[in-house]
């Protein structure tokens, strides 16, 4: 099947001249695709595991104790705008925009992306002095699971903006190093999609059936 | 329980080498677990020394170790396979034994026992069947829908070699400590650090991971490789079949590998950081576990037996020279199976005590899946109806199994009857049903699969009388050992018992020991077979490489195949693309024009990241902290600074692709075509007479 | 390279909206618990639909999936893991809240 010329996904149809450029993206941009599918089961499950240990306090601190909304609200205002802000370095990118520009949005995010994960950490270290560790109980244990999980993927996705950063200044805007902006672009995205149900169903649900 | 308190390496010490064991207290159970260390070492040694006797290091680093051609790297999958084979298969030889001694009269301890079936299952299923599937996939799915490689050949070198270092985690807890007693489902809270505190689950869980993410990515590998690499014109109804099942096969790895993932990773959490997951208190729930370890074990059969189904559909047309009976139904009945394998997991714990609406919910459900498996089983039948049959080796695993599959399929619909579940489960009764369906279903497939391609791969053919001799003895081992399980099953044997009290049992066990001993001697007779095989392969040349009339792509380039797989992407316009093309005489076509063929260049990832996963597995099961953390960054670094390198590609010139395939055309037009009736004679060199009759 | 351009600030005001809405959902979806307390019968339920446009939003605007022939293999294959997803957490919560019920566990 051949594809329609216009954008199939943000960043391929890099020109007429990377034809065989756009063909190779275009499968890895699908593998990734089948990848982030993968990885959303994994996160499926713990969203399950979650539902299924509301319950299981046993005697410790439950969500009413434990979660502060305003740092989660602050927390999904970063994610949410560093998902703009990546897709913005990608098309600045893309579209060959000044050097500054790029640099620019890919600073910004870098910026954001931390930001959010000393937020999380800080969230953490607060529960921990209110008793809320991991041991305590099954409930702990599934929050633990499945926060810090995304957390850790948020980590992943700075390193990997960090590594993307070096190739582009060592090796230049080479359809490849482009290409995997893209999968980055995609990558931070979906986290982004894990977060609004992190947000729905750990905070909201823990505290509406906690 | 604490991990902190360790030293520099860890808990590991000398008590965890079984030499300790048999100085201290020498009887027959630490004589047998030294004597599996023993040729554990002893195999090390003898390999390191053939290769550096032969001086075969660089070669074996250079063309396979770097190697990301499709090829090899399922040549490398099957031979792991095999080795992972033969110690599955003496295990269960050994466990045969011990209930064979009779009542109280076995060899082993308790302990050993429990090891012996815990290291049997997970082997069998994740270090035989799993890479033994993707191995035979690896090597020709490429072949079949005329692609020069898979997707993502440097992620397919790394899916290599985590399932391999994975593997090896099993061959180290032979020697250094124990492997787990919780069986290959590892069940908590039995798993869990308050019962279990030593290293067994240790090693277990991070076997299980890691060959889980090189399955994971092989699975992905493959979708997308059948997605988006087919050749031009072959649209998905002309897939052959058994690209069908492999690309379902890959779907069920890609959402199914994921709960196995969770499970292992929570228990890891549970037994290392102290989490309360699966455990027995504070609000852990060991009920998540069975349901999240079946979310993956359903589907994963089906993952295992579908690549199956495809090798005999291929099989059967073949040999029957006929094209495959009911394609449409074949597909529709494949994607169902795939479909409905997510919706009857919880067969696997009827008894664990949730209302009789979810167990019959689950049970109909269960029983739906032999809709689909009786259309395939109808349509094989069909394809042989009237077909001009050639009773080959892959043949005669394809009717043997034909047979036996379906008395094991019928066993497990008495099974999903949640009532008749409930007076057999955890008996041998539902050990017979699972090695009925997993040894005629799975390996039969995968040694007819064996036989059938491996002139494609090396260039000459298998011994047949050996062939014949193998599938016979696989058979009759089969019915000898699994049969009488059923009937001790029905009489109440549970399974994984070391001993038992019932003296009325112990003549079926003695019937189950001759057939595992059977069983032996077939493991035996394929090792001969290809010894046989290697040593007359001057008689069995296939060069021009259609040995069997075959009817799909692999079979129209040369045995074995140019690394580049095809000197000119084909057109494709049919089904049985290569079997029209020699009906109307179109085979074998002289190409216009030539052009260079890019490759992917060899690469050492794949190793490292073998090696290192292999060192990370060790250090964390025996608690050596600072080993871990450093593999873990030099496992980042690795890849990322693989992801550096820039030359990634290598180009063959078009002169050289026209040189090698003139050349060979020239051969094809040399040969004489032989017909059917002198399939397995020297004057068989890969060229086929069509069968003009059969087509009518 | 005018159409270039053109292009480029079509892609970017689709971020641009993407943006805009996934951040009124998710004030609306604050506001709202804020407002009426979480406890307050029916504003879980809201809070889950909110949770539910912002994801198709963020899949139309952000990860391009939509019904245009280019991404439908990627549709297809979203749906797909979405209806295995759901038998899977739907089936867990289904036999994990029965299993509860029945053994007392005071679960959900």
């Amino acid at each position: 099947m051949k594809r329609a010329p216009t954008h199939s996904y943000p960043g391929i149809n890099l020109g007429e001249r990377h034809a065989s450029a756009d063909k190779a993206a275009e499968v890895v941009t699908f593998g990734f695709w089948v990848f982030l599918m993968s990885d959303l089961v994994y996160f499926g499950l713990m969203f399950a595991i979650y539902i299924t240990m509301i319950d299981a306090q046993a005697g410790g601190p439950g969500p009413h104790e434990l979660f502060d909304l305003k740092s989660i609200f602050a927390q999904t205002l970063i994610l949410l705008t560093s998902s703009l802000t990546v897709g913005l370095a990608m098309l600045a990118l893309k579209y060959n925009l000044p050097r500054g520009r790029i640099v620019l949005w890919f600073g910004v995010t870098l910026v954001l992306g931390i930001s959010f994960l000393v937020l999380e950490v800080r969230d953490f270290m607060a529960m921990a002095e209110k008793g809320g560790i991991p041991q305590r109980s099954g409930f702990l244990s599934a929050f633990f699971g499945l926060v810090p999980l995304h957390g850790l993927h948020v980590a992943a996705g700075c390193l990997w903006l960090i590594v993307l950063g070096i190739q582009l200044r060592v090796k230049g805007m080479t359809d490849v190093v482009i290409s995997r902006v893209v999968r980055l672009a995609l990558f931070w995205h979906f986290l982004d999609l894990i977060w609004i149900g992190i947000i729905t169903i750990v905070y909201f649900g823990g505290l509406t059936y906690g | 329980m604490t991990t902190s308190a360790t030293g520099f390496f860890g808990r590991l010490n000398l008590d965890a080498l079984p030499i300790t064991g048999l100085i201290q207290n020498p009887n027959a159970n630490e004589i047998v677990a030294n004597t599996a260390a023993a040729v554990v070492i002893v195999g090390v040694v003898v390999v390191v020394g053939l290769l550096s006797w032969f001086r075969l290091w660089t070669p074996l680093w250079r063309d396979w170790l770097t190697s990301v051609d499709h090829k090899k790297i399922g040549i490398m999958y099957v031979v792991f396979a095999i080795v992972m084979l033969a110690r599955g298969v003496l295990e269960g030889v050994v466990m045969r034994a011990q209930q064979a001694a009779g009542p109280g009269d076995g060899f082993l301890e308790a302990e050993h026992f429990a090891e012996l079936f815990s290291t049997h299952g997970t082997i069998m299923i994740f270090f035989v069947a799993v890479p033994f599937v993707f191995g035979i996939a690896n090597y020709v799915v490429p072949l079949m829908i005329g692609a020069r490689d898979v997707a993502f050949p440097r992620l397919n070198q790394i899916s290599l070699g985590l399932t391999v270092s994975a593997g090896m985690m099993l061959m180290v807890s032979l020697v250094v400590g124990r492997f787990s007693t919780g069986g290959w489902t590892a069940y908590p809270p039995y798993t869990g650090a308050a019962f279990n505190p030593g290293v067994g689950p240790d090693y277990w869980i991070w076997a299980i991971v890691v060959s889980g993410i090189g399955t994971t990515l092989t699975g992905i590998n493959f979708a997308v490789t059948i997605y988006k690499l087919r050749a031009p014109g072959m649209t998905f109804m002309r897939l052959p079949m058994y690209c069908w099942t492999i690309i379902c096969s890959s779907i069920l790895i890609v959402f199914a590998m994921p709960p196995l993932g969770v499970a292992a990773l929570m228990l890891a959490a549970d037994r290392y950081l102290d989490f309360h997951f699966f455990t027995n208190d504070l609000g852990g729930n060991m009920m998540n576990y069975a349901n999240l370890f079946w979310l993956f074990g359903h589907p994963e059969v089906y993952l295992l037996v579908l690549p199956a189904y495809g090798i005999y559909s291929e099989v059967f047309a073949t040999f029957s020279a006929k094209r495959l009976y009911g394609y449409n139904s074949l597909v529709i009945a494949t994607m169902s199976i795939a479909v409905l394998s997510f919706t009857v997991w919880l067969h696997h714990f009827f008894t664990m005590g949730q209302s009789a609406l979810i167990n019959a919910v689950f049970g109909i459900a269960t029983m739906l899946i032999a809709i689909p498996t009786g259309v395939k089983v109808y349509d094989w039948m069909a394809t042989l109806w009237r077909g001009r049959i050639r009773f080959s080796v892959p043949m005669l695993y394809g009717l043997s199994f034909l047979m036996l599959f379906v008395i094991g399929g019928l066993s497990g619909v008495i099974l999903a009857n949640p009532t008749v579940d409930y007076q057999v489960h955890n008996t041998l009764f539902l050990v017979a049903h699972f090695h009925n369906v997993l040894l005629p279903g799975v390996l039969f497939g995968l040694l007819a699969a064996y036989n059938y391609w491996f002139p494609k791969a090396f260039g000459f053919r298998l011994s047949e009388f050996w062939g014949r001799v193998s599938v016979c003895l696989w058979t009759g081992g089969f019915l000898l050992t699994f049969m009488p399980l059923y009937f001790v099953g029905l009489m109440g044997m549970p399974r994984r018992s070391f001993s038992y009290d019932d003296p009325s049992f112990r003549p079926f066990m003695i019937v189950a020991i001759i057939g595992a001993l059977v069983i032996t001697c077939a493991l035996f007779s394929v090792l001969i077979q290809l010894w046989v095989s290697i040593r007359d392969r001057d008689q069995s040349r296939v060069p021009v490489g259609d040995p069997w009339d075959g009817r799909t792509l692999e079979w129209s380039i040369p045995s074995p195949p140019p690394p580049y797989n095809f000197a000119i992407i084909p057109q494709v316009t049919d089904r049985d693309e290569f079997a029209e093309a020699k009906e109307k005489g179109a085979a074998y076509p002289t190409p216009d024009a030539y052009e260079d063929i890019e490759l992917p260049r060899n690469t050492g990832i794949g190793f490292a990241l073998c090696v290192l996963s292999g060192v990370w597995m060790f250090a964390l099961v025996w608690w050596i902290w600072w080993l871990a953390a450093v593999m873990t960054v030099l496992m980042i670094l690795a890849v990322i600074v693989w992801t550096f390198d820039d030359s990634t590609e290598l180009t063959i010139p078009a002169e050289e692709v026209r040189k090698d395939h003139e050349a060979w055309l020239a051969l094809v037009h040399s040969e004489t075509a032989v017909d059917r009736d002198f399939e397995t004679s020297p004057e068989n060199r890969g060229l086929a007479r069509p069968d003009l009759e059969a087509f009518t | 390279m005018d159409k270039r351009s053109e292009m480029h600030r079509r892609e970017r005001r689709r971020y641009v909206i993407g943006y805009g809405g996934s951040l009124l959902l998710t004030l609306t979806t604050f506001a709202v618990a804020y407002l009426f307390g979480i406890e307050t019968p029916g504003v879980y339920l809201t809070i889950g639909l909110l949770g539910l446009a912002q994801l198709v939003l963020q899949l139309v605007y952000f990860l391009h999936i939509d019904r245009r022939r280019s991404s439908r293999e990627d549709l297809h294959l979203v749906l797909f893991s979405t209806m295995v997803l759901l038998i899977m957490i739907l089936g867990t919560i289904w036999v994990l809240g029965n299993l509860a019920m029945r053994m007392h566990m005071h679960v959900m």
